[in-house]
């Protein structure tokens, strides 16, 4: 049993203040500029004329509680035990003494923490838990992720390309990832219906729920011994209905698989945010090594890189070339799934004679 | 199953070659601390082979009081690896900004050696310090350890989820708002609606300094508070000039990719337009040490950006163009307070506030929040004729 009166709740997280290198405290909210000192490196100025010094390096998101503890024992040796994590998973070590940083990097890069994903470098892959403990996953995450960068990870120590570049990937449709506004998206998908368990259902959900979580109406309630019917293929294959009932399962081994996504941003600069659009709709999973996953989204780098002006972001380059150069340029087939047909789909259809020839 | 660390994961172990960290490394690693990670490998392995996941839908567990924060897992082959029988995720409030020190890290993998598998994943989606993997039994004492040591649970379910900031302040100049206060301090006064969900779905808040957007607010969160400054730009043309300099073509790298075209070069002098600017930071990321953002600090509220479930991706569009930095605590606990009102009444089970305001048309909402409609809300006006005219407004 549990001692109620001792039990503390709803403290919430500690307070950041107490984690702060003491030169951040100290010029909290006075920094002046900042300026890059190669890949993975950042130099922050103050007003005050004080510098802060941070070092960047991959991690693969998934860490082991010893991986943490030796990089708390390089924040001890390098940084007075200050670090930070950022918002795509990399770690941020600090230090106010420029002395550290060469022999910091070095170190991190003989354990195998490659330092970079600054300015116009591929950053770490934001990305989800995948078949690591996930129940509605689609394909794998992390080993994903591991075989695209092991094959990017040049792109990730140098910034030569141009502009920054987001990739992301989401083993469902459910997005945890939020890919929907990435540079590159990786996307599992199902591409069958759900195999409903009918004596299941009723012990597992509730039907009213489940019949209003279709986004198209294609759960019905039964007829005959059914307790549901669905209308196949009135079906999109979002998963929603197995997210709110059990016994809607539509995990498929043979016909689970990857779509790719470009063209997506959540910065304003010079452009508006944007949504990823469709590039590929399904590669088929084929792990562990995942090569036609890889080799595609290494392609459109390397397109991209090659034929993007300074600044464009790949959203920014397609617009400008149009996307009939991006399918001829990347060599991708273009197919009746590129051509949207969910709601509002029009938005998306060329409504103007602006063609390219 | 579990054979001393011997197990066969011929294609797991092929992931631990190569430049990039190796996550299967890290699972081997764990396993010094935890037989769970054992079987966990094993799991994963025959996820591998058939291409499926093995991992059963989810299930009520928790902490008493809480109905969040806990991500119930169990494995559909718990008699091969009776390890991950249950495997459960608890998710933790991480610190503002995602700053730590050395000694907070090993406090929480001290509780995690205890109590879990020791994996982890810094950080989860939301921005939570994910622990991966722990037994229904160990919940409890985990949670009691987490608070001894001033950590508490984050957000699941139709909730308010944990609120997420960029480094803000702390490190950066661009910052128009102290972004870290203000999530720690949104974090703290919705304690309640963070841990037992109140709501017909997920309401998730992100705080970005400017709009570069560090966090993805505009993309990733219900609420998207992201900082911008109503005065001029900062200017220093001595440094503009070393940037010209050193090579920063002016006319081509800033004045042509300056979406507005506010910005002019003679060759000596830079001259903005400031009144046509859009903030939207391009000139500043190029030339940092020369432009700054304004004086007069603050935000611009968006609302309704999200994934894809159920009816499709939105991203949040403008509610209030500018909250002075000062107002912007206030204006967020306002602004939720009714915005939640509405939707606890009118929104439908799983649906976002921005599939609600799809499903009611922006007009209505906003007449039921009590905002105005002003232009910089929308991107035109509409362009189709079917107005639905209200009958005191007819002649």
């Amino acid at each position: 049993m549990v001692d109620m009166s001792k039990r503390i709740t709803d403290i919430g997280p500690p307070n950041y203040e107490q984690f702060l290198h003491p030169v951040i405290k100290k010029n909290y909210g006075q920094w002046k500029y900042h300026e890059s000192m190669g890949p993975g490196l950042l130099c922050h100025t103050s007003e005050s004329g004080d510098k802060i010094y941070s070092v960047r390096c991959a991690s693969p998101r998934l860490l082991s509680i010893q991986t943490i503890r030796y990089f708390a024992d390089l924040a001890d040796k390098y940084c007075d035990g200050y670090l930070r994590f950022t918002s795509r998973n990399n770690v941020e070590f600090l230090t106010d003494n420029k002395d550290n940083i060469e022999p910091l990097k070095e170190e991190l890069q003989k354990e195998g923490f490659p330092v970079g994903g600054t300015n116009n470098a591929i950053s770490n892959i934001v990305h989800t838990q995948g078949w690591v403990h996930c129940h509605s996953a689609a394909t794998d995450a992390s080993g994903i992720v591991k075989c695209v960068m092991d094959a990017l990870c040049d792109r990730f120590t140098n910034e030569n390309l141009p502009a920054k570049l987001r990739i992301a990937l989401a083993c469902c449709l459910n997005m945890c990832g939020a890919v929907h506004c990435s540079d590159i998206a990786i996307l599992g998908v199902h591409r069958k219906v759900p195999k409903i368990n009918q004596e299941l259902v009723p012990k597992v959900c509730e039907v009213p729920t489940l019949i209003s979580s279709c986004p198209t109406g294609a759960i019905r309630p039964g007829t005959d011994d059914n307790v549901v019917d669905l209308i196949e293929e009135q079906c999109m294959f979002c998963g929603n209905c197995y997210t709110v009932c059990p016994a809607m399962p539509l995990n498929d081994p043979e016909n689970d698989g990857l779509s790719i996504w470009v063209g997506g941003k959540v910065s304003n600069a010079r452009t508006a945010p944007k949504f990823s659009k469709l590039a590929i709709p399904f590669i088929p999973n084929n792990p562990p090594r995942w090569p036609e996953v890889v080799e595609a989204v290494v392609n459109i780098v390397n397109v991209y890189a090659q034929n993007a002006k300074k600044f464009e972001r790949v959203g920014e380059w397609i617009e400008r070339i149009g996307w009939p150069k991006f399918f001829e340029l990347t060599g991708i087939e273009f197919t009746r799934y590129h051509v949207d047909d969910f709601k509002f789909a029009g938005t998306t259809y060329a409504r103007s004679v602006h063609l390219r020839y | 199953m579990a054979d001393n660390g011997n197990r066969k994961t011929e294609l797991l172990d092929q992931l631990e070659s190569g430049p990039w960290p190796s996550f299967v490394k890290e699972v081997k690693k764990a396993k010094e601390t935890s037989p769970a990670c054992d079987d966990l490998l094993g799991q994963l392995e025959l996820s591998y082979n058939q291409k499926v996941g093995h991992w059963k839908h989810g299930g009520i567990v928790g902490v008493m009081g809480y109905g969040g924060g806990v991500i119930g897992r169990y494995s559909d082959v718990p008699e091969q690896f009776p390890n991950v029988a249950h495997f459960h995720t608890m998710r933790i409030n991480m610190p503002s900004g995602w700053f730590y020190t050395s000694e907070a890290l090993r406090t929480l993998c001290g509780i995690w050696e205890r109590h879990g598998s020791g994996l982890t994943n810094m950080h989860g989606s939301t921005g939570d310090i994910i622990f991966l993997g722990t037994k229904t039994d160990e919940l409890e004492p985990t949670f009691a350890e987490l608070t001894a040591a001033g950590f508490d649970l984050g957000g699941s379910g139709s909730c308010m989820r944990t609120p997420s900031a960029c480094v803000g302040q702390a490190r950066c100049e661009w910052a128009n708002y102290d972004t870290m206060k203000l999530c720690d301090q949104i974090t703290r006064e919705y304690q309640d609606e963070l841990h037992r969900p109140p709501f017909p779905y997920k309401f998730k808040v992100k705080c970005s300094g400017c709009s570069n957007d560090c966090v993805a607010a505009i993309a990733r969160a219900d609420l998207s508070i992201i900082g911008t400054w109503k005065d001029d730009i900062q200017q220093d043309d001595a440094a503009v000039a070393e940037y010209a300099a050193n090579g920063i073509d002016i006319q081509k790298d800033v004045c042509d990719q300056c979406p507005t075209k506010c910005i002019d070069w003679d060759g000596s002098k830079l001259i903005i337009n400031n009144r046509e600017c859009v903030h939207c930071m391009h000139c500043i990321n190029v030339m940092p040490k020369a432009l700054r953002p304004g004086k007069e600090k603050g935000a611009a509220f968006l609302l309704g950006s999200k994934a894809p479930i159920l009816q499709g991706a939105l991203l949040s569009s403008v509610l209030v163009p500018f909250v002075p930095a000062d107002e912007i605590l206030e204006t967020v606990k306002e602004l939720i307070s009714r915005v939640w009102d509405f939707w606890d009444e009118y929104g439908n089970n799983r649906e976002r506030v921005g599939e609600l305001i799809q499903r009611v048309g922006m007009a209505n909402f906003l007449d039921a929040i009590g905002l105005d409609p002003i232009p910089e809300m929308i991107s035109a006006p509409r362009d189709n004729p079917y107005i639905f005219f209200k009958e005191e407004e007819e002649e």
